[in-house]
């Protein structure tokens, strides 16, 4: 695989805002595909090791992607992305949030608004998603959740996490 | 880990700033005067002093004044806890995008076939 593929993880607590940037060797349409059809969602959205699993999916403005990420003991988390705008394929504004199995979403969990813009850069594409929190509560909400959370990856020795933080 | 909640919320501004950023770098490595902190830095001792300030606030240093000379260390803890959900959310987005790039290279590929 391709491992010189631009990847940026940028946070601002200021803004309250996470930018993520990623460049894919595959062209446009490809790659809006990717992020627009359930089929294709189903195969690679959720962090390994769990999985996705759509249970509804209207690609429309006003409508939403209603699905799971299960972990390897078949626990499900159930998301909630309802499409804004969306313009293809250029990008598309969402907002995303925690819900049941039913699609209710639970106002008590921290939302968030995404904006996704695709373009082209050269043979390859370029991805940008910035999540925005809209207040300084619901983003100091997800952060407590996200250290609760079974999600947990290891947490990798000290120096090198400064590494990281120093390059993004 | 015990000490979440209230320290995260300055811990996210302490870290957006790369001078920040470095002090703590060179901190992992050891205690440190400010002055031999600011050495690197081609800014001004007050302006310094106030990312210093920032660290404090965060909880993510400590210094201590002895005499005229202020010494640094870093609070490992504190930096941990908010290191770990920049990692975790980091690493998501990371494998996640693994994914996408294994599913893109199959469906190139089979489109390429001939």
């Amino acid at each position: 695989m391709t491992n010189d593929l631009r990847f940026e993880f940028v946070a601002d607590k200021d803004e309250r805002r996470i930018t993520v940037i990623r460049e894919f060797d595959a062209d446009r349409q490809l790659v809006w595909d990717c992020h627009t059809k359930s089929e294709l969602l189903d195969q690679w959205f959720a962090p390994k090791p769990l999985t996705t699993q759509t249970k509804h999916m209207d690609f429309r403005e006003g409508g939403y992607w209603h699905y799971a990420m299960i972990t390897p003991d078949n626990e499900k988390y159930w998301n909630r992305l309802d499409y804004k705008t969306i313009d293809p394929i250029d990008g598309y504004t969402a907002q995303d949030g925690f819900c049941d199995e039913t699609g209710a979403v639970n106002p008590d969990l921290p939302g968030s608004h995404w904006d996704g813009t695709f373009a082209d850069e050269k043979k390859r594409t370029l991805v940008t998603t910035v999540v925005q929190y809209a207040s300084a509560d619901s983003l100091q909400a997800a952060i407590d959740m996200g250290l609760k959370d079974g999600l947990a990856s290891t947490l990798e020795r000290l120096d090198e996490l400064l590494l990281v933080l120093q390059e993004a | 880990m015990a000490n979440q909640g209230v320290v995260l919320d300055t811990v996210f501004h302490a870290l957006a700033d790369p001078t920040r950023r470095a002090v703590l770098q060179r901190l992992s490595k050891g205690t440190a005067t400010v002055s031999e902190l600011a050495e690197p830095f081609d800014m001004a001792l007050p302006s310094f002093v106030k990312h210093i300030s920032v660290l404090e606030r965060s909880r993510l240093i400590t210094s201590r004044k002895s005499g005229r000379v202020r010494t640094c260390s870093l609070e490992r803890e504190n930096l941990v806890a908010a290191e770990r959900w920049f990692d975790q959310l980091r690493a998501q987005w990371a494998s996640r995008y693994n994914n996408l790039d294994n599913l893109l290279a199959k469906m190139s590929g089979d489109k390429n076939d001939e």
